[in-house]
């Protein structure tokens, strides 16, 4: 910016003036901008201007741009200082207080955090002067974007206010638990965990289980299943014996909502249920409500549970974990193997390999062994995938030997699927796959199936291919990228497709590093060279490219005796492409 | 029906509407058009001086919802008719709706304005550009009172998700989910997420040469979460319910009534089709309406309705002109009143019919600017079938099929209903002492 600013004026109040105007510029990204910087507005102004003029002004904006706001109410919250440090934070108050009533979910949770964020810094005489009225205040608002907003709030005065007031506070909460409207209800629910936690145990209860029971039993389907997180938080806070009474019959219930959505929640949650209501009841109660989980009517359900298989497993008690698994759990899964839905088989073939280490060698080898091959033969592509990319869990406990005879024809029927995604995800897996099943088995079954994927039609899978050859080299070494992998890339230099001859110099600029200098110099730049004469400018410009990313492995001599001459013709070529990248290329090989 | 009649409140003359929604308090009257327009009308306030002449409804807001658009993929144009609005329960100090064309659904938020900032540091009060070398110090903008300004800004705008044309939208009772549905599949949708919606009934079946059935419309139970249904072309209701399973293509109950041989003829399936479904206040039971008759049905019982009421029966004769006419495939719409006593559909001739459900008494009244007079009782209006016409009466044959009424809405607790008759809005009130 020049300087505007005459001998009058105060140079440094004119960029302040600007972001002032510009808090109402017609231009969002001008005002967002502005919001931003709301900090340095305000401490040109000073802590007295900022409380008397600029806060007042900000509690109006709740017309704008849902980004202006969300800045807003996050800036808001560490302003503490800028209107005259904590003996003053009330003031922030009324801008948050209309931020918190807007329509839109993330500029109210926002405000919120900010405000649960300011509570800290009242004083306790503070709270219940200002902060605990807007609290009571948003409780009992007319519209239920105050309601909700006040659910989030009352856990952080709770426990620095008067008893009195702590009376209240829990009254308003019992109301918002009973409110009208559905919103409400569920933000009360959302909230009742970590409201439970600065309770008094004896307020938990006498006030929240009867609360909680109410939620989990509320009409509205999308109420009742946030009470299953709720269950967690508050199971985790009674002593055990109290469990059995207070908890249990709630979550009993919820495994057998009439509801999906409410059984798929309990499934989602499984593993954090376990632990909060601890091992025995898990074996009494818990497992029988898994195997009704995993066989549930509804798919989605029962994949959700799926899901949880494993981590359930690790969970379970030692002394009991095997025989549970093998009576109650084993003959479920068994069943999935075979499910009618492929989500349902996919989620479970994404954790069924981790049970190999639960369960030791032999159950492995007698129990799962069957299942994993089972799974590998899928008619679905996701299923058999979810199997390879999860095998050194299997190798580690029985070695993929057991298993490679199945794999195989596996991989090579995912490597030859019709949808390109399919095959791009089986070629990540190759440098996994090659480091568990060795060398000589690789160049033996599965090398065919890299070289094939170089000159598929899908630019991805080309791309993708190249770029496993370089990990296989890491993996493998130079010596054999030498004898197995350049000359069949080297010769796709003079095929008739020019795609294909692409391909080998993409290839070329992968493997140079990981082959280092002397394969790169005798074997692999006289190709490149060579192919600078090539008719299609594509090519020429992608040996241009290619020669720098070569060049930095090369000796210097011969970067200056054989690159340089070639890339300063390219670079007088008559393709613009092909110019530009000869000379971008001498430029950073320091030839120009 | 109110024993005192019921007379003309006003008239609106708008462009052509396609669709009449009350809000939930019934301060607010929303109507989208064929020109993709959103006109919003405000009940007046009360006055001291008048306390009987309350109720007026003035224009609030209009603004446009939907444009033209052209799909370059398909080839086709995307008509910017507003098929359906649907308000939202109030959440804070503005109005929410949803309106719909046949691919895209909006929300959109209208809201009041009564102040604006004032003072710029860099411009004087006049909007001249100040020398900066003037500013000794810095001016936060004040907010002052202005006229009361109503905006509507679009907040969402849920694409991409219809093959087909959309029918319906109804809002869930957890005032979080809203389902669209077209001819042949239904979607469910989260009021803050517009990149995801879930499918939950599809009857597009794998060969379209199939196809048999369509949905013609939707709609949520009211306080059931979990419960909506659908009617189809041929006449059937399905319910489905939605915890049994994420994908309804399995329905808990499916409402028919038995054909009646004796009636059965070339146009039996096409007046059967339903053209709207309404669940009652209650939720106890449900209207549906088809080409000549509006139906009632308990939703305890499937085998039959409750309840029919015949609409234009004396078109039964003239089903073949109104084939020929295409005005046999009119889809017209049925609401309740406030206390589900009382049901209100469309006919021809700018008439539209109200059934007493417990006197089972029936009206047939116009709506027109020539027949009544502001203020005036609105007289009731009767179609001759038999050769001698009566004195007031009117002969089928005289019928203006051009003059349709196919949308209307009842306000939520009081006697008032808005009608819709081509591109004018009536609204009546029932007579007040």
């Amino acid at each position: 910016m020049s300087k505007m600013a005459g001998a009058d004026g105060d140079d440094s109040l004119y960029p302040i003036a600007v972001l002032i105007d510009e808090l109402r510029n017609e231009d969002v990204q001008l005002r967002l901008n502005s919001i931003k910087k709301l900090s340095t507005i305000a401490l040109a102004l000073g802590v007295e201007r900022t409380r008397t003029e600029l806060l007042p002004f900000l509690t109006d904006t709740i017309y704008d741009e849902d980004e202006v706001l969300l800045a807003l109410a996050e800036q808001l919250g560490s302003f503490t200082v800028l209107v005259g440090g904590p003996e003053y934070v009330h003031c922030l108050l009324p801008p948050l207080e209309s931020l918190a009533t807007v329509e839109e979910t993330v500029v109210r949770d926002k405000a919120v955090e900010s405000l649960r964020k300011i509570s800290h810094e009242h004083s306790p005489e503070d709270l219940e002067a200002h902060f605990e009225p807007l609290v009571k205040r948003l409780a009992s608002g007319d519209w239920f974007t105050s309601r909700t907003s006040a659910c989030g709030l009352f856990s952080v005065c709770y426990p620095r206010v008067s008893k009195s007031t702590k009376s209240e506070i829990r009254q308003h909460f019992r109301t918002l638990c009973s409110d009208d409207t559905p919103m409400v209800r569920r933000a009360a629910a959302s909230k009742l965990g970590e409201f439970a936690k600065v309770l008094e145990l004896e307020y938990v209860k006498s006030d929240l289980i009867p609360l909680f029971a109410a939620l989990a039993s509320d009409e509205q389907d999308s109420v009742r299943l946030l009470a299953v997180e709720a269950c967690v938080s508050i199971a985790q806070l009674l002593p055990q014996e109290d469990l059995e009474k207070l908890v249990m019959p709630t979550l009993r219930q919820a495994t057998e909502d009439k509801s999906w959505r409410v059984r798929y929640m309990v499934a989602d949650k499984f593993s954090e249920l376990q632990k909060a209501v601890g091992p025995e009841i898990t074996e009494n109660d818990l497992v029988p409500s898994f195997q009704n989980l995993l066989k549930d009517c509804e798919a989605e359900v029962r994949a959700a549970a799926a899901n949880k298989v494993k981590e359930f497993c690790e969970n379970l008690p030692a002394d009991s974990r095997e025989t549970i698994i093998m009576n109650s759990i084993l003959p479920c899964v068994k069943e999935l193997v075979s499910d009618t839905n492929q989500h349902v088989k996919s989620a479970l073939a994404s954790v069924i390999m981790g049970l190999s280490t639960i369960l030791g060698k032999d159950n492995t080898i007698e129990h799962l062994l069957p299942l994993f091959l089972a799974q590998l033969k899928d008619e679905c592509p996701e299923v058999r995938l979810n199997i390879i990319s999860n095998l050194d869990c299997v190798n580690e406990v029985i070695g993929i030997r057991q298993l490679s005879q199945s794999l195989l024809p596996a991989i090579v029927e995912l490597a030859e699927d019709a949808k390109w995604r399919v095959r791009l995800a089986i070629i990540e897996y190759m440098p996994l796959l090659a480091g568990q099943l060795g060398m000589e088995f690789f160049d033996e079954k599965l090398n065919s199936l890299c070289m094939a994927w170089l000159v598929d039609h899908v630019y991805a899978i080309r791309e993708a291919a190249t770029c496993n050859l370089m990990k296989l080299v890491e993996r493998f070494g130079a010596s054999w990228a030498q004898s197995t992998i350049v000359p069949k890339v080297l010769g796709m230099a003079s095929d008739p497709n020019y795609l294909h001859r692409m391909t080998t110099l993409f290839c070329i600029s992968a493997l140079s590093e990981a082959c280092g200098q002397e394969i790169t110099t005798k074997q692999m730049l006289p190709i490149v060279l060579k192919m600078s004469e090539d008719q299609v400018a594509n090519v020429r410009f992608n040996v241009a490219k290619s020669l720098q990313k070569i060049g930095p492995v090369l000796e210097n001599s011969a970067l200056q005796a054989e690159v340089r001459p070639v890339l300063e013709k390219l670079a007088t070529d008559q393709d613009m492409d092909v110019k530009y990248f000869a000379q971008e290329a001498m430029t950073v090989l320091s030839l120009a | 029906i109110p024993p005192e009649g019921i007379h003309l409140l006003q008239q609106q003359h708008t462009d052509i509407i396609s669709t009449v929604e009350f809000n939930h308090t019934g301060e607010l009257l929303a109507t989208g058009d064929k020109g993709g327009r959103v006109v919003i009308f405000q009940r007046e306030q009360e006055s001291k001086n008048q306390p009987h002449r309350r109720g007026e409804y003035n224009v609030y807001s209009t603004f446009q919802s939907h444009e033209p658009e052209f799909d370059y993929l398909k080839s086709l144009e995307i008509e910017e008719k507003i098929n359906k609005i649907r308000w939202l329960p109030q959440q804070n100090a503005a109005y929410f709706l949803l309106s719909t064309n046949d691919k895209t659904v909006k929300l959109w938020k209208v809201s009041e304005r009564g102040r604006r900032p004032e003072g710029y540091n860099l411009k004087d009060d006049d909007g001249r550009i100040r020398d900066p070398s003037t500013i000794t110090m810095l001016r936060v903008p004040v907010l002052q009172p202005m006229d009361l300004m109503v905006e509507a800004t679009p907040r969402r705008v849920f694409s991409n998700a219809h093959t087909y044309h959309i029918n319906s939208i109804s809002v869930n009772s957890d005032y979080e989910t809203y389902m669209s549905a077209d001819d042949l599949r239904i979607n469910l949708w989260n009021l803050e997420i517009t990149n995801r919606s879930f499918n939950i009934v599809d009857i597009k079946p794998a060969n379209m040469e199939e196809l048999t059935e369509v949905i013609t419309a939707a709609e949520f139970h009211p306080n059931q979460c979990n419960t909506f249904v659908y009617s189809s072309s041929k006449g059937t209701i399905r319910l489905c319910d939605m915890r049994a399973a994420a994908l309804c293509d399995k329905h808990s109950k499916f409402f028919e009534e038995p054909e009646d041989p004796s009636n059965r003829s070339f146009f039996s399936e096409i007046i059967s089709s339903i053209s709207d479904v309404k669940f009652s206040h209650s939720g106890r039971y449900m209207m549906t309406r088809d080409y000549l008759t509006v139906k009632v049905w308990d939703l305890n019982m499937e085998s039959r309705p409750l309840e029919t009421y015949q609409v234009h029966d004396y078109l039964r004769s003239k089903l073949c002109s109104l084939y020929e006419n295409d005005c046999i495939f009119d889809k017209f719409e049925c609401v309740w009143n406030g206390s589900d006593s009382v049901i209100m559909t469309g006919s021809y001739n700018n008439f539209f019919r109200m059934f007493d459900r417990n006197t089972k008494r029936d009206v047939t009244l116009e709506a027109s600017r020539e027949n009544s007079k502001p203020r005036a009782i609105l007289k009731p209006r009767k179609v001759c079938v038999g050769g001698k016409r009566r004195k007031d009466e009117i002969s089928v044959d005289s019928l203006d099929f051009s003059k349709k009424i196919l949308h209307s809405a009842w306000h939520p607790s009081e006697n008032i209903i808005a009608v819709a008759a081509t591109n004018n809005l009536y609204i009546f009130q029932d007579k007040v002492n």
